[in-house]
């Protein structure tokens, strides 16, 4: 465990020698993740730095519960997640990840409204109930005047925001972020970094995935990636 | 997602591209209206044979001429048309016992005049057991008697009643027809249309000798000349056999050599039912044909528009999959599309089809038609089973993408 002086608190993702193989067996084989322990507590935001091909994108899939590991254990919130199968791996993204992209995936001819109402709609919440919840985490975003625009109505800060909104939606534990801030300006990369803030104060649990130091600076914790092991970044005091 | 967010996500899918969703429909548009013309005709043939097999259709011969046609089918002189004649009737009459009721009969149509009103009908020379061969009851008046012989006197369909003298019987009135005037000694009760859509009341009848003389012109017929024979026998069981009798006794009477082909031939109602069901056997085989074929392209159709939908779609499918659809819904989602696409060319389908029945029925009144609702939900049916047969391997393919993967796809 790498952190001796963690604040005793609940781990929402906890990770134990996990292990991630692609091709095993064979001449291409390549050790993506190796024997990675991780925990992160509710409340905390945390930043995953590497460089491209560190293994980075493949420990955010295995977080994100969109993958399953070779060997080692992910506890998501307290669920063991190799034994699930993908139906099963749905049901807990939808629980508990919230997931922020780079290029914001929202879909083009819906509304910034549905887009956010969409994962309701997975949960199984009553369609009436759908539109108020939806329209309530844009307000939480700074978007409610915006519900009925078109994504291509947006600018990319206001586009990201309904994505964090979308993510939002479902009141999950985890919100997992693949940079968030690549396609947006500075200005608003701030923006979009102080609501991740807001959101930890919150008691959301924010994990930010990206390459660039200034951005994961804004975390209050930073691990980085080398060669598929996890290494915590010591914090000048 | 339940039922109506399937439904309402899939709507909004095909109509974000609705040209080429109804582009994706005409196969099976075409494949379904040619299920329902098809089994509609079908369906209307078998219940006109069936409904001529039960009235005097099981007792009754037709005899008609047999005339040989000459080179590039052009038919032989008109006198050479009539090869029966009255003396045909009397021998069947007198040498076939088994025979109970026969009538000779000469056919054509002309203009009947009535004070100021005139018409066009067709009128029928006939001897007096005609009415009751035919199944033709008296409405008001009196029939024919054996005793009519030339007289010019005319009975009158229910059309005909009304073309001239609206709301009135006409009986005891004269009227014009070609050049000879007649009176109306009575009229028929109605018959309403024929399984093949013609008019059976707008008719007149009159004495077999009378229309000879009167009516056919200067055709130049041989003497005594009837154009057909109809006959019925008082026992249906006897009906091969009388059929077989008169067989020999026209080749006697017209003298034709063992090796000749006959001037005449007799037919039984059912014979002529089977001639024609066997043309719309023909044209059903060949429908259902260009419905299954239909059917298969517009499915294979809807197949090749879901594949290249999946891919169109893959980040929008990698994106459900991450916030939480699981394989079942993706899956349930592109069915659902998959389905509405051939339900929808169905709905389509059936209200072309039945509008094209319908205009088979009017303008081809060969073609008895039956519409009913069992048709209807066949098609229906039919077309959701296509939906499902070739929804489902797109389907399937969409739901087993690996959310990573699709969602790296620009």
């Amino acid at each position: 465990m790498s952190r001796a002086d963690a604040p005793a608190g609940t781990a929402v993702i906890q990770t134990h020698a996990l292990r991630k193989v692609y091709s095993e067996g064979t001449e291409a084989e390549v050790v993506a993740l190796d024997d990675v322990d991780l925990r992160i507590d509710r409340g905390e935001f945390v930043a995953i730095m590497g460089p491209s091909g560190s293994g980075k994108s493949t420990l955010m899939n295995l977080i994100g519960c969109l993958d399953t590991p070779t060997s080692g254990t992910y506890r998501c919130d307290d669920v063991d997640v190799a034994t699930l199968d993908r139906e099963q791996l749905a049901a807990l993204r939808r629980d508990k990840i919230g997931f922020v992209f780079q290029g914001f995936n929202l879909l083009p001819r819906m509304s910034a409204l549905d887009n956010v109402a969409m994962p309701l709609g997975y949960a199984r919440v009553p369609p009436a109930e759908r539109a108020r919840l939806a329209s309530e985490a844009l307000a939480a975003v700074g978007l409610g005047g915006r519900t009925s625009h078109r994504p291509s109505e947006l600018s990319g800060g206001q586009q990201q925001r309904v994505a964090i909104a979308r993510a939002l939606i479902n009141r999950p534990p985890i919100l997992l972020a693949d940079e968030p801030t690549g396609a947006l300006d500075s200005k608003t990369s701030e923006e979009i970094l102080a609501l991740f803030k807001r959101l930890r104060d919150e008691d959301h649990t924010v994990v930010l995935i990206t390459h660039d130091a200034e951005v994961a600076a804004h975390a209050d914790r930073i691990f980085v990636m080398r060669d598929g092991r996890l290494h915590e970044e010591e914090r000048a005091p | 997602m339940n039922f109506a967010d399937i439904l309402r996500t899939a709507i909004f899918a095909l109509r974000g591209n609705w040209m080429r969703s109804a582009l994706t429909s005409l196969g099976v548009i075409i494949g379904i209206a040619a299920v329902i013309v098809m089994v509609s005709v079908g369906q209307g043939t078998q219940a006109e044979i069936e409904r001529q097999l039960s009235g005097l259709g099981a007792q009754k011969l037709d005899i008609g001429p047999n005339v040989p046609r000459g080179i590039g089918g052009a038919r032989a002189s008109a006198s050479s048309f009539f090869t029966l004649n009255q003396g045909d009737i009397d021998a069947i009459k007198e040498e076939i016992p088994e025979v109970s009721l026969i009538s000779g009969s000469l056919r054509g149509s002309t203009q009947v005049v009535y004070a100021e009103n005139n018409a066009s009908t067709s009128w029928q020379g006939v001897n007096p057991d005609f009415l009751q061969i035919n199944g033709w009851q008296l409405a008001e008046g009196n029939g024919f008697e054996a005793g009519n012989g030339d007289d010019r006197v005319v009975l009158i369909g229910q059309t005909v009643r009304q073309n001239l003298f609206g709301d009135g019987s006409g009986i005891g009135e004269s009227i014009r027809i070609g050049r000879t005037v007649f009176t109306v000694i009575g009229t028929l009760a109605p018959k309403g249309m024929s399984g093949f859509g013609r008019d059976q009341d707008d008719i007149l009848l009159v004495p077999l000798d009378t229309a000879r003389r009167r009516l056919m012109g200067a055709m130049g017929l041989p003497p005594n000349a009837v154009m057909d024979i109809s006959l019925t026998v008082a026992r249906a069981d006897d009906l091969a056999y009388v059929q077989g009798e008169v067989e020999s006794l026209l080749r006697q009477r017209h003298r034709i050599g063992p090796n000749d082909a006959d001037d005449f031939q007799v037919r039984n109602v059912s014979q002529i039912v089977a001639t024609r069901n066997q043309t719309t056997s023909q044209m059903s085989w060949l429908l259902g044909a260009v419905a299954t074929i239909s059917l298969i392209v517009g499915g294979i159709g809807i197949m090749n528009i879901m594949l290249v939908s999946v891919t169109e779609r893959i980040r929008e499918i990698g994106l459900r999959m991450a916030v939480g659809a699981g394989p079942s819904d993706i899956r349930r989602q592109f069915l659902a599309e998959a389905m509405l696409l051939s339900l929808g060319g169905g709905v389509l389908g059936i209200l072309i089809g039945v509008v094209g029945a319908l205009l088979v029925g009017h303008y081809n009144t060969e073609l008895p038609i039956q519409l009913n609702g069992k048709v209807i939900a066949l098609a229906a049916g039919f077309s959701v089973a296509t939906g499902l047969f070739f929804g489902y391997y797109p389907a399937s393919k969409a739901s087993q993408l690996d959310p990573i993967e699709a969602l790296r796809q620009q």
